[in-house]
């Protein structure tokens, strides 16, 4: 029992923090098909959103984050309606397209900001640990938990019980029909896109005070997105958590076991062999695509 | 379009003629020293000011660019000014190395000053023995290193822990955790580390390399937790060091009992983690932004005047200082106004320098420098209170930890036993 526990929660808190990062990008990959390599520098974005809210205007983190979600929100906007919108034909072009948008933004910040490492503070009524059950967790780390676990239930309910999601199903599923129908993909398309930039920026605001801020902050959390989107399953929440969490437990109990690099090897290993047997991940939704 | 034999040959002239054009060196016989000559001397200045070390290589840069206008006020160099040409590799050892090719053999520096990381010393140092050029380098570094082109300003391991590790043992415990990044500066530093622990009674009961720029600390912490050590040596560099002071501290783990002691975690570092997390914790350095001085309080004061106030150094800016001031020293004992790498090199042995962190030198033996290592609490200010220091300067000896090798001014010896 006194290694199940603390397992469990490294395994939760990784899988936690690879959820709100992966989130946004299985929203965008799931409903639009764009391959958002860009996905990364939202976080980044995110991140020094709060720091610079925090250290210019005084604004504290949890205050923070409805504003980040609609500023890297906005960014995403301005990014479908200028660039991707034209690309929809054109899958492999969107991943070249995004790669520089995620090349421009990160040296903006850099040439703008500075390349210095930055700091965000943690909210101080979540400084301390907490205990449970014979062991101790940072309350920080709960928190990222119970956010993440918010962030999908308000996107499941956005997703399936709105008339924003119904719209939003029908365009992914077949969106020359749904325009018959009269809904506007486009804009859908826009709202969407922003949507998961926005919880990039959310993702990236909740991240910076446990880890760091740097222009270059992105590029690793892309990777580990996309890992949990091919592993879940394109269009599946479900499929995202549950991947999050396997691909996060199984590296917590690798690191335990042996290391950090053999655990990233181990895990791309596993994960390559697991797409073998499942080319279409775990969750795979059975839809007819036109 | 048909490809024919005479668009081929025409094709093929055109591109010999514009290489050779744009690479005039390739034919020109003169390929000589570089030298200095017509009253200024031209030096190298290669350090990353793009790239994911810029964050502390800027700070390099700008103590080297401060030592020269400091010099040339003074006069310059037997009179003559020094010119530095500045170049930027963007963080990448393939660039290190094609920018320093352009410095040595284009611009004809008699010296260059620069480097971070040891990917990018290792990069350069075939340009610098194919040219017989010299490489000024101010960093920390691993040591087994012994390059006749090369003057080493940056302490060898020897050098960080020969009174670290029996300190951090006698007030602490003898139970250390090693944790690096996974490359080869923390894995020498571990050697050497775990070579001190041996003699001392101590024990290793985890050691462990996470990549670079890991920053999911969660698996590790709860490792320390389970081993309990009495130390945790750390040798984890950049954003690795931001994430790994906060998760320890958000996981509720106490300095007093388990600190972190580390020989990478500078002001810079603290500054970005924020201070709370850095306090209670260690750093092992010849060189602290708070030592008191004569010389640093000097040297901080016009560093923040040159480049800001809010600027702080670190023990790898303050080398990069007073290596400009060595190699002046260098310079004018040859004084002639025509000279060479190899000899600028001869002429710095022995040259003292009262540096900000002391009195330096530099060693005949294996051209690195004699330094004052310094024991350092983190605070909550961002500052570090110095413990302990050393009552003298403690000689480099990049071979310490392998006792068949020895460096000497002819380079590496192998000792027959």
């Amino acid at each position: 029992m006194s290694v199940i526990i603390p397992q469990l929660s490294v395994g939760l808190s990784i899988a936690s923090i690879l959820l709100i990062v992966a989130l946004g990008l299985a929203i965008i990959y799931g409903t639009m098909g764009v391959i958002n390599l860009a996905h990364g520098e939202f976080v980044m974005l995110g991140a020094y959103a709060v720091w610079f809210l925090q250290t210019y205007l005084g604004i504290g983190l949890i205050a923070c984050l409805l504003l980040v979600f609609a500023f890297v929100g906005g960014v995403g906007w301005l990014v479908e309606r200028l660039l991707i919108r034209h690309l929809y034909k054109r899958p492999l072009d969107t991943i070249l397209a995004t790669w520089g948008v995620g090349v421009i933004l990160q040296q903006t910040i850099r040439l703008s900001v500075g390349p210095e490492l930055r700091y965000v503070k943690m909210p101080d009524f979540l400084t301390s640990s907490v205990h449970f059950f014979g062991y101790e967790e940072s309350a920080y780390r709960i928190f990222i938990f119970v956010l993440a676990v918010a962030l999908v239930l308000i996107t499941y309910f956005l997703f399936f019980r709105t008339e924003f999601g119904l719209r939003l199903r029908a365009v992914t599923q077949n969106p020359e029909i749904a325009r018959c129908f009269g809904i506007n993909a486009g804009l859908t398309y826009s709202l969407t896109f922003a949507y998961g930039a926005g919880l990039a920026g959310i993702a990236g605001s909740l991240v910076s005070p446990l880890k760091s801020v740097s222009p270059d902050m992105g590029t690793p959390y892309v990777v580990d997105a996309f890992l949990v989107v091919v592993v879940g399953g394109v269009q599946s929440l479900l499929g995202t958590v549950a991947s999050s969490y396997l691909i996060g437990q199984v590296s917590g109990v690798l690191a335990f076991i042996s290391n950090d690099t053999m655990a990233k090897a181990l895990v791309f290993f596993g994960v390559v062999v697991l797409i073998r047997l499942f080319p279409r991940g775990l969750f795979a939704m059975r839809v007819r695509r036109s | 379009m048909s490809y024919n034999r005479r668009k081929f040959l025409k094709g093929t002239a055109a591109v010999g003629a514009a290489s050779a054009v744009s690479f005039p060196h390739l034919w020109m016989k003169d390929a000589s020293l570089a030298h200095a000559a017509a009253g200024e001397i031209k030096i190298g200045v290669l350090y990353s000011l793009t790239g994911t070390t810029a964050i502390i290589e800027t700070s390099l840069n700008q103590a080297t660019i401060l030592a020269i206008e400091e010099i040339n006020a003074a006069g310059g160099i037997n009179g003559m000014k020094i010119v530095p040409v500045i170049e930027d590799p963007a963080s990448d050892p393939a660039t290190f190395a094609q920018k320093a090719r352009k410095l040595v053999v284009g611009d004809k520096c008699v010296s260059v000053f620069g480097s971070y990381t040891s990917a990018s010393r290792k990069a350069v140092l075939p340009v610098f023995e194919k040219y017989n050029n010299l490489y000024w380098y101010p960093t920390l570094y691993e040591g087994r290193e012994c390059s006749k082109n090369v003057i080493y300003t940056g302490a060898v391991p020897n050098q960080q822990q020969k009174d670290f590790v029996p300190w951090l043992v006698k007030n602490f415990g003898k139970k250390f955790y090693l944790i690096g990044s996974n490359y080869i500066y923390p894995k020498e530093e571990n050697n050497v580390c775990k070579i001190l622990l041996k003699r001392l009674g101590g024990e290793v009961v985890g050691e462990e390399y996470v990549p670079l720029g890991h920053s999911e600390f969660a698996a590790v912490i709860n490792k320390f937790k389970e081993t309990q050590p009495n130390v945790i040596f750390s040798t984890v560099v950049g954003d690795s060091v931001v994430a790994l002071h906060r998760q320890y501290k958000a996981a509720g783990l106490d300095p007093k009992k388990m600190p972190m002691a580390s020989l990478t975690t500078s002001e810079e570092e603290i500054a970005a983690m924020g201070g709370e997390f850095a306090a209670g914790h260690f750093t092992s350095a010849p060189y602290f932004m708070s030592y008191d001085s004569p010389e640093n309080h000097k040297f901080v004061e016009a560093f923040q005047k040159r480049w800001g106030k809010g600027k702080t150094t670190n023990f790898v800016s303050e080398p990069a200082y007073f290596q400009v001031y060595l190699f002046k020293q260098a310079v004018e004992k040859l004084g002639k106004t025509e000279f060479t790498p190899p000899a600028i090199r001869v002429a710095s042995w022995n040259q003292e320098f009262k540096a900000p962190e002391g009195l330096v030198k530099i060693s005949a033996q294996n051209s690195h420098t004699y330094l004052w290592p310094k024991i350092g609490e983190a605070q909550t200010s961002g500052q570090f209170k110095i413990i302990e220091q050393s009552k003298e300067w403690v000689e480099p000896l990049p071979y310490w930890a392998y006792p068949g090798q020895v460096c000497t001014p002819d380079g590496l010896v192998q000792k027959k036993t």
